[in-house]
């Protein structure tokens, strides 16, 4: 059982604590405001037109029908987007809503305002659309050669990685396939906001984002207006996980607010959701691992390929990263990578939890067991054998000057005893309530598996945060467009201000693009580093300065002064001052926070390209139906490289959480598309973990190594759960089933492969 | 008014012959999904029938359960219902979830006649009457009869259905279905198997591989006929060829939920298994 | 658009509702008619629980009722669990356990967990997981929540004791 200290909200936990969080009380009684429970009298519905193709050519738009109906206000399209049509994270490739054609079933082409979503409803039903309906391109294998879907071509992007000797070869040599299904983030949250038109000509937009500033600037340049009056404030966030990076709702509410001169709320349902955000990238990768006859790991060759679908989202950045860290937590002397991303008009794909690490840690843990298997080697030792440390080259020649302890994840996860109980109840075997079995039908396995990925954004991005602190009658607050999606950075803001500060209240203001500067994506783990550490910069700041005051006014040594406890104390010991006392005139710092700087990476994938790394390690054991091919996770066993725990209650959440995210991709989530139709865009069938699917997460060890450079030497702890996590999950069912399954989600028909089977 | 709360049978009765194209609205756990969707458009009459008493509730008649409509399966979960129609109680727990049990009416399983509704393969292996009533009186449907198709049955728009009657258990009763997830999940496939120890008799209903739930008569027949009554066992042979002979009666289709050959697959699986619950496997 | 007016009880208090839609689910009304936004709408189909309500001392999915049969019953909402400017038990717990990421899901699982109290007030784990099967969460992989509900309950125990 893991073992949590909960400190009583009464005192001011700060770094170290398991503190709460300052919205828990609102959301425990529903009065946190999520984007969705946004209302404004006055105000209209939006909505918004779908392609039902997934590829064809637009004729013609008529909008005339929707217009007649009583309650319609506005019923918009391409020809009222009155700046750039196109918008995008990397790229602006992707059109505000679809002028001449439409690449993906979903794509936007009209929008309405009407004033009740059943008015909306028929509204949009009245609009006709004269498609002509084109071959989708289907096959990611065919993307390249085929006829381009945009003028961008069809691929997006491809990077080869050639490190160190080509011409090694190993004696032991393995090889495998492996495939991973579309996921999908499946946040709870719907898409929704609230638009308002300001007095200036400009717009408010209340959203649900990961990226306020990103998103405003690309709504500033589709709406044709200066970005200072296109303001954002971060709305409640009902879980994000890579889907809220891309604009979504943001430029539409937009346009019908300042078109009918109205506030104009949208929520997305969630079928339209499935099809309105971008999706985790479907993989296929084929791997070649060499290796002496002692297990030591000579060279990787692999080749993959990712599936963009219509445009590029982030496309670019997830496909370095699976090229990057495509072999997995170990010190190879020779690798040959080429990792591409091409686009098809399927649902398109972007960011979610991982972000490209996923995908190749199923590849890369899968073939470390088949080299284990070869040499006749137990796989802990292989990976123990051949784990990075500090000080180690990775793939793309960079040398790992932070921390790397990988040997000590690996060993604190393998060597915990099994928690597991013995079980009678009918509903703890595989089917549950369906009873299915009976225990003498099920066989147990169990596996481990190892990864890792990149800590912040990489290849010369600099995605920079910042951060206001405000002192006043010893009350700090903090504004910092942070996107607080539930990962807790607002706990962890609060905790910050208080080691700095001394104080115990601290406020937060909204998060708003009209009162501080960005503060860069809530993604890539960097948050708690980056806002973290320009709050830590802001907090230092008005700490100085304030210091700077006292000294000068006692005249004392400036050296001598330290904050806590609400109190400016001397350590010289000779006064103390009361901090509220001491500051009714207002001290304030904004303070914009760099990291090292990156670079990208050469021709042959080499370059210094990332600021830090986290690894991670999954025991997971299951049990299996193998002739019914139904599976329970029973077991989950995991150790993570932290650098420093600065909340470990929340940090449980975000471990336990991001297993349940790699549970469900190993053994039930997958977007379902064929011939680019979603065919279960809904929680009917698009299937994520119950209370019935997760075992507890026992936490084997945090390993606290404080990171250098990173504010208080804490690492980033949010992706590193969902990538070790799948591939433990179905190295498990291999060893139960002593099957290849080297397709992800493993369905039933995997495990039992009857014959003359469909699937 | 356009929704209407029916207080009595009568009254809804009243407006189903005056309105026949009205929505019947029972525990909303189908219809409102629909509603909600927008695929139901320009609703025009709603009647709500689940306050109505005379549809509430179970009553035993002496061998015969009389299920009233409104029965939920939350219901059907409580012990004194599971011990008169284990298989049936068992069926009902895997239904959606806690929530949509609450809510969720055995006579809304029947009236949406899904191929992959849960109750109707066990109602099917009981022999199930379903008793409609309009204003012109009362039918009994045997439920073959009554579930005619995929969402499709034979309650003509004047009709309610009022009751579904069904024998106390005679013996072992089982339920099983597949599901992807342990928890909340449309069957992929289901079986019902139901021992009458009295007539020597095991009667089987097969679920979600078919339009309709099926009897796989051949099955059943070998079982029955093979099965040492006397002993409560039954030889691994008459169990594979039980097992062969349930699978072939099937048919399943494709869908994104599963393969033909995996239902198929797995109705033959299922139904091993639930007869070796029922009777014990000899040993050679 | 045909429409209609009737009356809710909600947490005690009576609501009226004028001209509204026919098709509008109890969740819709609640959460814009009523200004009771509490309850959530990850899918109105049923699927997630987060617009768990309770009707008549029961849990139901508020996206699957419609609004306008719901009359004459005793609605209680995620606002109603405890008095104004205090907490229940389950929320203090929720709070103390960490079971709260980004809180979408907590609404229902509290109304769900707050009726499986008042049914058994010391539900091993099992029972604890089937009870809350219908109610999706996608941030906490359900640990802290499941720790929260044995906090919750201990609470229960001790102050009926």
């Amino acid at each position: 059982m893991t073992d949590i200290q909960i400190t009583s909200p009464v005192s001011a936990p700060r770094i170290g604590e398991s503190a709460p969080r300052p919205d828990g009380v609102p959301k425990v009684t529903g009065a946190f405001t999520f984007s969705s429970d946004l209302w404004h009298n006055n105000m209209l519905w939006g909505g918004t037109l779908r392609s039902p193709h997934p590829s064809a050519n637009i004729k013609s738009i008529d909008i005339s029908g929707a217009l007649a109906i009583n309650g319609v206000s506005a019923v918009l399209t391409y020809t009222d987007v009155p700046g750039s049509l196109l918008y995008g994270l990397e790229h602006a490739d992707q059109p505000v809503l679809a002028a001449d054609v439409v690449r993906y079933e979903g794509e936007s082409v009209a929008i309405v305002a009407a004033d009740h979503p059943e008015t909306v409803r028929r509204a949009l039903a009245a609009i006709v659309v004269d498609y002509q309906v084109t071959v989708p391109l289907v096959d990611p294998e065919a993307a390249e050669a085929a006829e381009p879907i945009h003028p961008d071509g069809n691929l997006i992007r491809r990077l080869r990685l050639r490190h160190g000797d080509q011409n090694i070869q190993g004696e032991i040599q393995v090889e495998g396939t492996y495939e991973v299904g579309m996921q999908d983030q499946a946040f709870l949250g719907p898409e929704s906001g609230l638009a308002l038109p300001s007095e200036d000509g400009g717009v408010e937009l209340f959203v649900s984002t990961q990226w306020l500033h990103s998103d405003r600037d690309q709504v500033a340049v589709c709406l044709g207006l200066p970005p200072e009056k296109v303001r954002f404030t971060l709305s409640g966030v009902g879980g994000a996980f890579g889907a809220r990076e891309d604009l979504s709702l943001h430029a539409h509410l937009c346009l019908l607010a300042l078109h009918t001169g109205r506030p104009v709320k949208m929520v997305y349902s969630r079928e339209e959701s499935f099809h309105g955000h971008v999706h985790r990238h479907p993989a296929r990768m084929w791997y070649r691992h060499h290796a002496d006859t002692e297990g030591n790991l000579l060279r990787v060759e692999a080749r993959l390929i990712l599936d963009g679908g219509a445009y590029a989202s982030s496309s670019g950045a997830v496909i370095s990263n699976a090229t990057c860290f495509a072999a997995g937590p170990y010190l190879i002397p020779s690798a040959d990578i080429d990792g591409a991303v091409v686009r098809t008009n399927n649902p398109t794909c972007g960011a979610m939890r991982g972000f490209g690490a996923v995908q190749t840690c199923v590849g890369h843990e899968a073939q470390m067991d088949k080299l284990a298997a070869a040499l006749g080697m137990d796989p802990v030792e292989l990976r123990l054998k051949n784990a990075l440390k500090s000080g180690d080259k990775l793939l793309t020649g960079q040398t790992i000057t932070g921390t790397a302890p990988v040997a000590e994840v690996i060993k604190s996860c393998a060597h915990h005893p099994s928690t597991l109980l013995p079980s009678d109840d009918m509903m703890s075997l595989p089917g549950g309530a369906g009873r299915t079995a009976d225990p003498h039908h099920i066989v147990r396995g169990q596996a481990m598996a190892v990864g890792f990925k990149n800590l912040l954004f990489s290849e010369g991005f600099d995605d920079y945060s910042s951060a206001i602190c405000h002192l006043v009658d010893g009350v700090a607050t903090i504004t910092c467009a942070c996107a607080e999606v539930g990962q807790g950075f607002v706990t962890l803001a609060q905790q910050i201000t208080r080691e700095v500060l001394g104080v115990e209240e601290v406020i937060l203001a909204p998060a708003a693009t009209a009162t501080v500067g960005s503060a860069g994506s809530t993604s890539a783990s960097r948050q708690t580093w980056m806002s973290g550490g320009a709050v830590q910069k802001a907090c230092e700041a008005v700490r100085q300065q304030l210091l700077e005051r006292i000294a000068d006014q006692h005249q004392v040594n400036l050296d001598d002064l330290v904050l806590v406890d609400g109190q400016i104390v001397s350590l010289a010991g000779n006064f103390s001052l009361d901090l509220a006392a001491a500051t009714t005139e207002p001290l304030e710092a904004d303070i914009e926070y760099h990291h090292a700087p990156t670079y990208p990476v050469d021709e042959n994938g080499q370059g210094d390209a990332h600021v830090s790394f986290a690894f991670a390690a999954h025991r997971a054991v299951v049990d299996v139906d193998p002739e019914l091919g139904l599976v329970k996770v029973i077991e989950l066993t995991t150790s993570q490289d932290v650098g420093r725990l600065l909340n470990p209650l929340q940090a449980v959440g975000q471990l336990e959480g991001g297993t349940s995210q790699g549970v469900g991709l190993a053994v039930m989530e997958e977007v379902l598309v064929t011939d680019g139709h979603i065919r279960n865009a809904s929680f009917t069938d698009y299937l994520i973990p119950t209370a019935l699917d997760m075992p507890p997460v026992e936490i084997a060890a945090f390993i606290e190594q404080p990171e250098p450079g990173a504010p208080f030497g804490a690492k980033g702890i949010g992706e590193p759960p969902s990538i070790s996590s799948t591939a433990a999950v179905v190295a498990a069912l291999r060893d139960a089933t002593k099957r290849e399954l080297p397709r992800v989600p493993v369905r039933p028909t995997d495990i039992v492969q009857l014959e003359n089977d469909t699937l | 008014m356009s929704v209407t709360i029916a207080r009595s049978l009568d009254q809804a009765l009243e407006i189903l012959s005056e309105r026949p194209d009205a929505l019947i609205l029972a525990g909303g756990t189908d219809l409102m999904v629909q509603i909600n969707r927008g695929s139901l458009n320009e609703l025009s009459t709603v009647i709500a029938v689940n306050r109505i008493p005379e549809l509430q509730g179970w009553k035993q008649q002496g061998d015969t359960l009389i299920l009233g409509a409104g029965l939920t399966y939350a219901e059907m979960e409580k012990s004194d219902f599971t011990s008169v129609a284990p298989a049936l109680a068992q069926a009902a727990r895997t239904v959606g979830s806690p929530q949509i049990r609450n809510a969720g009416t055995l006579g809304g399983n029947l009236g949406t006649a899904s191929p992959a509704g849960d109750t109707l393969p066990v109602l099917t292996a009981l022999d199930a009457v379903v008793c409609l009533r309009s204003t012109q009186g009362t039918r009994q449907l045997p439920i073959l009869e009554f579930i005619t198709g995929v969402k499709n049955n034979a309650r003509q728009p004047e009709e309610l259905i009022e009751a579904v009657r069904i024998p106390v258990a005679q013996g072992h009763q089982e339920f099983c279905k597949i599901g992807p997830r342990n928890a909340m999940v449309i069957s992929v496939a289901s079986l019902a198997l139901v021992v009458d120890q009295n007539a020597q008799k095991v009667r089987v209903g097969l679920g979600t591989v078919g339009p309709v739930p099926l009897r796989p008569t051949e099955a059943e027949e070998h079982l029955s006929t093979n099965v040492n009554w006397a002993a409560n066992t039954v030889s691994t042979a008459t169990l594979n060829q039980f097992s062969a002979l349930a699978a072939a009666a099937a048919q399943p289709i494709d869908d994104h939920r599963g393969t033909a050959v995996y239902r198929r697959h797995a109705i033959g699986v299922m139904a091993r298994r639930t007869a070796a619950r029922a009777f014990t496997e000899e040993t050679p | 658009m045909t429409t209609n007016h009737y009356t809710l009880k909600v947490n005690g208090k009576e609501h009226q509702v004028a001209d509204a839609w026919t098709g509008e689910s109890l969740l819709w009304v609640l959460r814009e008619r009523l200004g009771l936004p509490g309850a959530k709408n990850a899918c109105e189909e049923g699927e997630c629980g987060s617009c768990s309500v309770r009707i008549d001392n029961e849990v139901v999915c508020g996206c699957l009722v419609l609004a306008a049969t719901a009359v004459d019953c005793e609605i209680t909402t995620i606002e109603g669990l405890a008095p104004e400017g205090e907490l229940a038990d389950v929320q203090e717990a929720f709070i103390e356990a960490g079971a709260v990421q980004c809180g979408f899901c907590t609404p229902g699982l509290l109304v769900t967990i707050d009726k499986l109290l008042e049914t058994n007030d010391q539900p091993d784990d099992l029972t604890v997981r089937e009870a809350i099967s219908g109610n999706l969460c996608r941030c906490t992989g359900y640990g802290r929540i499941l720790e929260a509900v044995n906090l919750a309950a201990t609470k229960r125990r001790e102050a009926t004791s």
